[in-house]
C-alpha cells in the first residue's frame, strides 16, 4: 500500500482525485442507465466487480491462488472488462428490461448479491476471501517516486474520464440519446413513433454495465489488489449518492459527483479517525455511512436535481419552451 | 438424503414468509419495493433484545425460562411491545421520508429513498450495538427427536405454530374485515377506492404498521433461532423479494408458500451444495420466476 503520510500534500491531492475519479467512471455508467434511462440499477458494485475481477485474471502473472493469471496487457484487461462486465448486464437486462422498473432494482441488488458471493467462494477463480494481488499497476516503473507514481494515474484516469465524457456526451446529444429520454419520460409516446424501448433500454442498460466494467478495472489497477469486501453493497450506495447528489442526467454531475462525495467521505474519515479512539473507530466510521444515507434521503425530498440538475438537451430545431413541461406521466399517488 | 432439511427449511421459510407479507403488501399498496424492509427486522430483533433487557433489569434479575424454551415471560412481553415499535419505525420512516416521494411522478426515487435509508438505519444499529452477534438467551436447548432422523428443539415447534397464527390472522384480517376490505380496495386502485369513501392515509398507516409488526417477529425468530446481528435483516432481504414475487405481488397467502419455498430451496442447498452458497438459492429462484412467470404463482398483475 502507499504509505500516504510521506507523499506530502501534492501526492495526497493526486492520490485522491484519482480515487474520486475512479469512482466518476462508475457514475458516469450508472448516469447512462439511470440519468438518461431512468433504468435502476441496485448491482453497481457487482458490475465494477466483475470488471476488476476480469480485467485482474487477465492482466496478472500466472499464479496458483486464482483462475490464470494471463500476464496481457493492461489494456487488454480493460477490453475484457467491458466485455464481460457487457454480458453480465445484459444477461439481467433481458431477463428484467420487459417487466416493472423495480424487478430491475431487486434482480440487480440479487445479481450483485450473487457476484460477491462469487468472489467470495469460489477459490479457483477469482482467489476466494484472499483476494488478487499483484495486479500490474499503470506506470509501475514509477512506483519509488509516489508523487510521480500518482500523478501519472491521475493523468491516466482524468483521460479515461474525459474521453468517456466527450463520447457520452456525444451519445446523449445523439438520435440515439432523444430516444433514450423519449423512452424514459413517455414510453407509449415513443412506442407510437415506431421506437423499441425494450431494445433502446438493453443497449443503454449494457453499455451502462460495460462502463462500470471499466471502472472497475481503472480502480483494481489504480490499487493494485482487489478482495470481496471491495464489492459490498456500500459501494453501490455510494455511487448512487455520487450520482443524485452531483446531478443525474449530467454527465458533468456525475463526474463532480464523484469528486464532492468522495471528499466527503474523506473528510468524515479523517474527522472520526481525530474523534474517536481508536477501539471504537470501526465502530465510528458506521456513522459515515449513516450520514450519507440521510445525506441521499435529504437530497431526494429537496433537491432532486442534484448540483448540477439535467440540461434540456433535444433537437436545437425545436422549441426550448416545448419541452420544459413536466413529464406526462405524473400521476397521483 | 436426510430429512432434517425441513425441519430447517420450514423455519427459515417462516422467517422469509413473515417478511415477504410485510414487503408484499407495501408493494401492492404504497406500489414500491422497499428496500428498507430487512431493517425492520434487524431493528425488531434489537428492540426485542433491549426491551426484555430493561424488563429482566427491573425484576432484578434474569426471569426463569417458561418450561422447555430457551426464554421466559419477560421475552413475550418484550415481543408485543417491540412489534408496536417496529410499526411505529416504518410509520416513522414513511412520514419523514417517503410520504414526500410516492407523490413524485417517477415512484422508483420513492425505491432509492428505502436503499439510502436502509443503509443509514442498519449502520447506526452498528454504531449503537457493535457488530458483533449478540443472543437472547444463551441457554443451550437439546433438540427431541421426533423420528425419521428429524430434530427439533422446543423453541423451534413454538415458532412454527406462532407463524402459523400470525399468518392465519393476517390472513382473515385481509379476507373478513372491513380494514381488509379496504386494503384490498386500494391496492387494486387507489383512486377509485379514495372516491369509494375509504380514507387512504388510514390504509397506508395500517400497511406499515403490520408490515413492521411481522418483520419484527421474523426478527425475534432469527434472534431466537440464530443470532442477532446488524446484518441479520438486509441479509434476508434477497430472499424476501424473492419470496413475494414467487408468490405474487399482492397476496399473502402467496407470500408465506414463496417464503417456504425459497427456505426448503435453501436448506437442500445447505446440504447438498454447501452453506456458503446459500445466498445464491434465492436468486436463482428469483431470475426463473421473472423469466418463466413474472406474476408468480398466485398473483394476478405482472
Amino acid at each position: 500500500m502507499l504509505d500516504l503520510l510521506n507523499l506530502g500534500l501534492a501526492g495526497y491531492i493526486a492520490f485522491f482525485l484519482a480515487t474520486a475519479l475512479s469512482y466518476s467512471i462508475l457514475c458516469l455508467g450508472l448516469n447512462l442507465q439511470w440519468g438518461q434511462t431512468g433504468l435502476f440499477n441496485v448491482g453497481v458494485a457487482g458490475f465494477a466487480a466483475v470488471g476488476a475481477y476480469t480485467s485482474a485474471i487477465l492482466t496478472t502473472p500466472p499464479s496458483d491462488m486464482h483462475f490464470g493469471g494471463f500476464g496481457l496487457p493492461i489494456v487488454v484487461g480493460w477490453g475484457g472488462a467491458m466485455l464481460v462486465s457487457a454480458a453480465v448486464t445484459g444477461f439481467i437486462g433481458l431477463a428484467t428490461l420487459r417487466l416493472r422498473s423495480d424487478y430491475l432494482a431487486i434482480a440487480t441488488f440479487g445479481v450483485a448479491v450473487t457476484i460477491q458471493l462469487v468472489a467470495l467462494n469460489a477459490q479457483w477463480l477469482t482467489g476466494g476471501p484472499f483476494g488478487i494481488g499483484f495486479i500490474p499497476r499503470m506506470f509501475g516503473g514509477l512506483a519509488g517516486n509516489a508523487l510521480a507514481f500518482n500523478f501519472a494515474n491521475l493523468a491516466t484516469i482524468a483521460v479515461v474520464v474525459l474521453v468517456l465524457y466527450l463520447a457520452l456526451e456525444r451519445l446523449v446529444r445523439s438520435p440515439w440519446g432523444r430516444v433514450l429520454r423519449a423512452v424514459r419520460e413517455d414510453e407509449e409516446a415513443a412506442t407510437s413513433l415506431g421506437k423499441s424501448p425494450a431494445r433502446y433500454r438493453l443497449q443503454a442498460f449494457v453499455l451502462g454495465g460495460a462502463i462500470m466494467g471499466l471502472g472497475g478495472a481503472v480502480q483494481a489497477h489504480f490499487i493494485g489488489f482487489i478482495a470481496p469486501e471491495n464489492y459490498l453493497p456500500t459501494l453501490t450506495f455510494q455511487v448512487w449518492t455520487m450520482l443524485i447528489i452531483g446531478g443525474s442526467g449530467n454527465n458533468l454531475g456525475a463526474i463532480l459527483g464523484g469528486v464532492v462525495i468522495w471528499a466527503l467521505w474523506a473528510l468524515s474519515g479523517s474527522a472520526i479517525q481525530a474523534i474517536f479512539p481508536p477501539e471504537q473507530q470501526a465502530r465510528a466510521a458506521a456513522l459515515q455511512i449513516t450520514g450519507i444515507g440521510v445525506l441521499l434521503s435529504v437530497a431526494l425530498i429537496l433537491r432532486p436535481r442534484g448540483l448540477l440538475g439535467e440540461k434540456i438537451i433535444v433537437s436545437r430545431h425545436m422549441d426550448l419552451a416545448d419541452t420544459l413541461a413536466p413529464p406526462a406521466s405524473a400521476k397521483a399517488e | 438424503m436426510n430429512l432434517q432439511f425441513l425441519v430447517d427449511g420450514l423455519l427459515t421459510g417462516s422467517i422469509i414468509g413473515l417478511g415477504a407479507i410485510g414487503v408484499t403488501l407495501t408493494y401492492s399498496i404504497l406500489r414500491f419495493s422497499n428496500f428498507a424492509h430487512g431493517e425492520f427486522i434487524s431493528w425488531g430483533a434489537y428492540a426485542t433484545l433491549f426491551t426484555s433487557g430493561i424488563l429482566g433489569w427491573a425484576m432484578g434479575g434474569a426471569v426463569p425460562a417458561i418450561g422447555p424454551f430457551s426464554f421466559g415471560w419477560t421475552l413475550l412481553v418484550a415481543a408485543v411491545f417491540a412489534m408496536a415499535l417496529t410499526g411505529l419505525l416504518a410509520l416513522g420512516l414513511d412520514y419523514v421520508l417517503f410520504r414526500h416521494l410516492r407523490r413524485r411522478a417517477n415512484a422508483i426515487t420513492a425505491v432509492m429513498a428505502s436503499f439510502g435509508a436502509s443503509m443509514a438505519l442498519r449502520s447506526l444499529l452498528e454504531f449503537f450495538f457493535t457488530s458483533s452477534p449478540t443472543y437472547f438467551s444463551k441457554k443451550l436447548q437439546i433438540a427431541k427427536q421426533l423420528g425419521l432422523g428429524i430434530r427439533a428443539t422446543p423453541d423451534q415447534m413454538v415458532l412454527i405454530g406462532l407463524t402459523a397464527a400470525l399468518v392465519l390472522s393476517i390472513h382473515l384480517l385481509l379476507t373478513r374485515t372491513q380494514t381488509g376490505r379496504s386494503m384490498r380496495a386500494v391496492s387494486e386502485n387507489p383512486d377509485l377506492a379514495r372516491v369509494a369513501g375509504i380514507d387512504v392515509a388510514r390504509i397506508v398507516n395500517i400497511t406499515w404498521m403490520i408490515g413492521g409488526a411481522l418483520a419484527c417477529a421474523a426478527g425475534i425468530m432469527v434472534g431466537l433461532l440464530v443470532q442477532i446481528r446488524p446484518y441479520m435483516g438486509f441479509d434476508l432481504l434477497l430472499p424476501l423479494f424473492a419470496a413475494a414475487i414467487l408468490g405474487g405481488i399482492g397476496s399473502v397467502p402467496g407470500a408465506l408458500i414463496g417464503g417456504l419455498i425459497v427456505g426448503l430451496a435453501e436448506a437442500v442447498a445447505v446440504q447438498t451444495v454447501g452453506a456458503e452458497w446459500r445466498a445464491a438459492i434465492a436468486f436463482l429462484l428469483l431470475i426463473v420466476v421473472l423469466i418463466v412467470r413474472p406474476s408468480g404463482l398466485f398473483g394476478v398483475r405482472s
